[in-house]
């Protein structure tokens, strides 16, 4: 696609966006901040695995780290929900560079399970610091208290129309640094590690360090999408950090297409969407979920923007088929 | 004294379900080279399978035993034959997400025919009851799951090393294009390998049945974890590691549950931290 058509598309979209709280339902708008936040989440995750092809299974841990580190700054020490939201991704950024250095002198099947585990560490250490973080109960009476800029300016956040902003410029903010991201020689340069590690290394770049920054800047990218689930649920829960959370930056992914910057928020949407049409009909969601995910790892490895820009490239192009 | 030795014993009979577990996660990952995260779901199908029998076709623990554990070998032929086959050569992510939905098919299955709710397996009328060991009294259940895991990984080891299923298995598991060439069927080899790892798994879960208490469907997702975990510090595919792999951490959460309660999981992931740390490959890998 040409530039001027991607900005253009991507502005349409904005607007669509803006659009909705005010045409939309309650349900609706719920959902479409969901879509983001899992979109924040699968965005930033898929700069570990669709750009440098390393698998994380603990990202959850991540994302709890945001959630909870907003819920104790904005308990202990100031509910301005920016400050909140800074000190979430510092926790995450923390976190990712202590699990990271551990994790990143491994690939393949080491990384996916020590980071699996390192995640799954976290969620034991919240599930049994019960005194600190409430155990199963999760972190609960976590306030939307107005932005405000030094008492200058104060924004409120209270009700879902007006959070519902609040998550969108977070959602663009991240939308467009991944895509910056992507563009930079660092992107490049990860992109060259996924293709081959070695040759790169002997290229000059620092492999092991540009992974330990990229795992990094996706744990950030999860600490921000938990701390604004924080705001939005008032609470944060230990299952945040579970492996099965975990796992849906890496379904979403899939879902959408790893090589392209819309896949994972293409798959985040169907992904909410594709849950709420199925609960409405069953219960066994789990069942009809594993049933569409065999079918896509068997059948449209291509995520669905990949299928259907293959698709749309033969249609163009008949004669090369 | 006789606390230590107890805690000890526990630790040990904790430890045999994990090596159970992590028996089959590690065979199937050393020859076919696929991380199988439904294997905890063999584990919970094993347990679910040997209960039925045992409570609604009446049978014996034995024949449970038996029979349980041979109907989740069909899932197993299913998932590999059908599912699995496809996708080993294409990229990492795609085979664990493979098996990451037969994870959540199998738990659904299991809450659709079985409930969602816990289920309490009958109690045992022989086996059960308890010995005294130095003054207090000890569960002889535990003590036949002690005897059990060093009979299954003597099992194993001759199996791999003695016979000429065993040579193959250890021929196609180091180069596989070789013993194509040779004239060994691979593809009906890995399934054979995948099956036999389902039925370890299951194993495992048909003798939890009266030594977890509670039956449910989410009892193989805790279990995967601590197998992965005994299989890392072990050292991925080295059948050796992950039977010590599982001793220690059995017994090591059995001092953190006794003495640290509420930190006892912490502890393992500590030690494997450390092993990490220490020797990256873990302690019977190969070095790469």
């Amino acid at each position: 696609m040409k530039a001027e058509a991607r900005n253009a598309a991507a502005a349409v979209v904005l607007l669509a966006l803006c659009a909705v709280p005010f045409l939309a339902g309650k349900f609706t708008v719920y959902l479409a901040m969901r879509i983001m936040l899992l979109g924040i989440f699968a965005v930033g995750y898929n700069l570990l695995l669709g750009q440098t092809g390393l698998l994380s299974f603990g990202h959850g841990a991540f994302y709890a780290a945001g959630a909870y580190g907003l819920g104790f700054f904005g308990l202990h020490v100031s509910g301005n929900p920016l400050f909140g939201v800074a000190a979430g991704v510092a926790a995450a950024i923390l976190l990712a560079i202590l699990v990271g250095y551990l994790c990143v002198r491994h690939t393949e099947i080491y990384f996916a399970m020590l980071t699996l585990a390192f995640g799954m560490m976290v969620f034991s250490l919240i599930w049994n610091a019960r005194e600190i973080t409430g155990g199963d109960d999760g972190l609960i009476g976590i306030m939307r208290s107005p932005v405000s800029f030094f008492g200058l300016l104060e924004i409120p956040i209270g009700t879902d129309r007006q959070f519902y902003f609040f998550i969108l410029f977070f959602f663009a903010l991240s939308v467009w640094a991944v895509h910056r991201i992507r563009q930079s020689p660092f992107g490049l340069a990860l992109a060259g590690i996924r293709e081959n590690a070695r040759r790169s290394e002997f290229a000059g770049v620092p492999v092991r360090r540009y992974r330990l920054a990229v795992f990094v800047l996706s744990g950030a990218f999860a600490g921000l999408a938990g701390s604004l689930e924080a705001l939005l649920e008032s609470n944060a829960r230990p299952f945040m950090a579970h492996w099965t959370h975990s796992a849906e930056p890496v379904l979403v992914s899939l879902l959408g297409g790893l090589s392209s910057l819309t896949g994972p928020l293409v798959g985040s949407a169907i992904f909410i969407a594709m849950r709420e049409i199925i609960q409405r009909f069953t219960e066994n969601w789990m069942l009809w979920f594993g049933i569409v995910l065999l079918v896509i790892i068997l059948g449209f490895r291509g995520g669905v923007v990949g299928t259907l820009s293959a698709f749309f490239r033969k249609a163009a192009a008949p004669g090369e088929g | 004294m006789q606390s230590y030795v107890h805690v000890i014993l526990a630790g040990l009979s904790n430890g045999m379900f994990i090596w159970l577990v992590a028996s089959g996660l590690t065979l199937i990952f050393g020859v076919l080279g696929v991380l199988n995260f439904a294997h905890g779901s063999f584990y919970m199908l094993g347990a679910y399978g040997s209960f039925t029998v045992l409570k609604y076709l009446g049978a014996g623990f034995w024949t449970g035993l038996l029979l349980g554990p041979l109907a989740v070998c069909a899932a197993g032929f299913v998932v590999e034959r059908f599912f699995l086959r496809h996708v080993y050569r294409i990229a990492l992510p795609y085979q664990l997400l493979l098996t990451f939905a037969f994870v959540l098919i199998f738990d659904n299955l299991v809450k659709i025919v079985w409930g969602g709710g816990a289920l309490s397996p009958p109690s045992l009328s022989f086996l059960g009851g308890s010995i005294p060991i130095l003054g207090r009294n000890f569960p002889v259940y535990n003590l036949f799951i002690i005897a059990v895991g060093p009979a299954v990984a003597l099992l194993l080891w001759a199996l791999l090393e003695k016979t000429w299923y065993g040579r193959i298995i250890r021929a196609s598991s180091s180069d596989r294009e070789m013993a194509a060439s040779l004239g060994v069927r691979v593809p009906a080899l890995f399934t054979g390998v995948f099956v036999f790892g389902t039925w370890l798994g299951a194993l495992g879960g048909g003798l939890a049945v009266p030594y977890v208490g509670l039956l449910t469907p989410g009892m193989g997702e805790a279990i995967i974890i601590e197998a992965f975990i005994v299989a890392v510090i072990g050292g991925l595919g080295s059948l050796k590691g992950a039977f010590v792999g599982a001793l220690v951490i059995g017994v090591m959460s059995a001092f953190g549950t006794r003495f640290f309660p509420s930190f006892d999981m912490f502890l393992t992931f500590i030690l494997m931290g450390g092993v990490l740390l220490w020797r990256p490959q873990g302690l019977f890998g190969a070095a790469r």
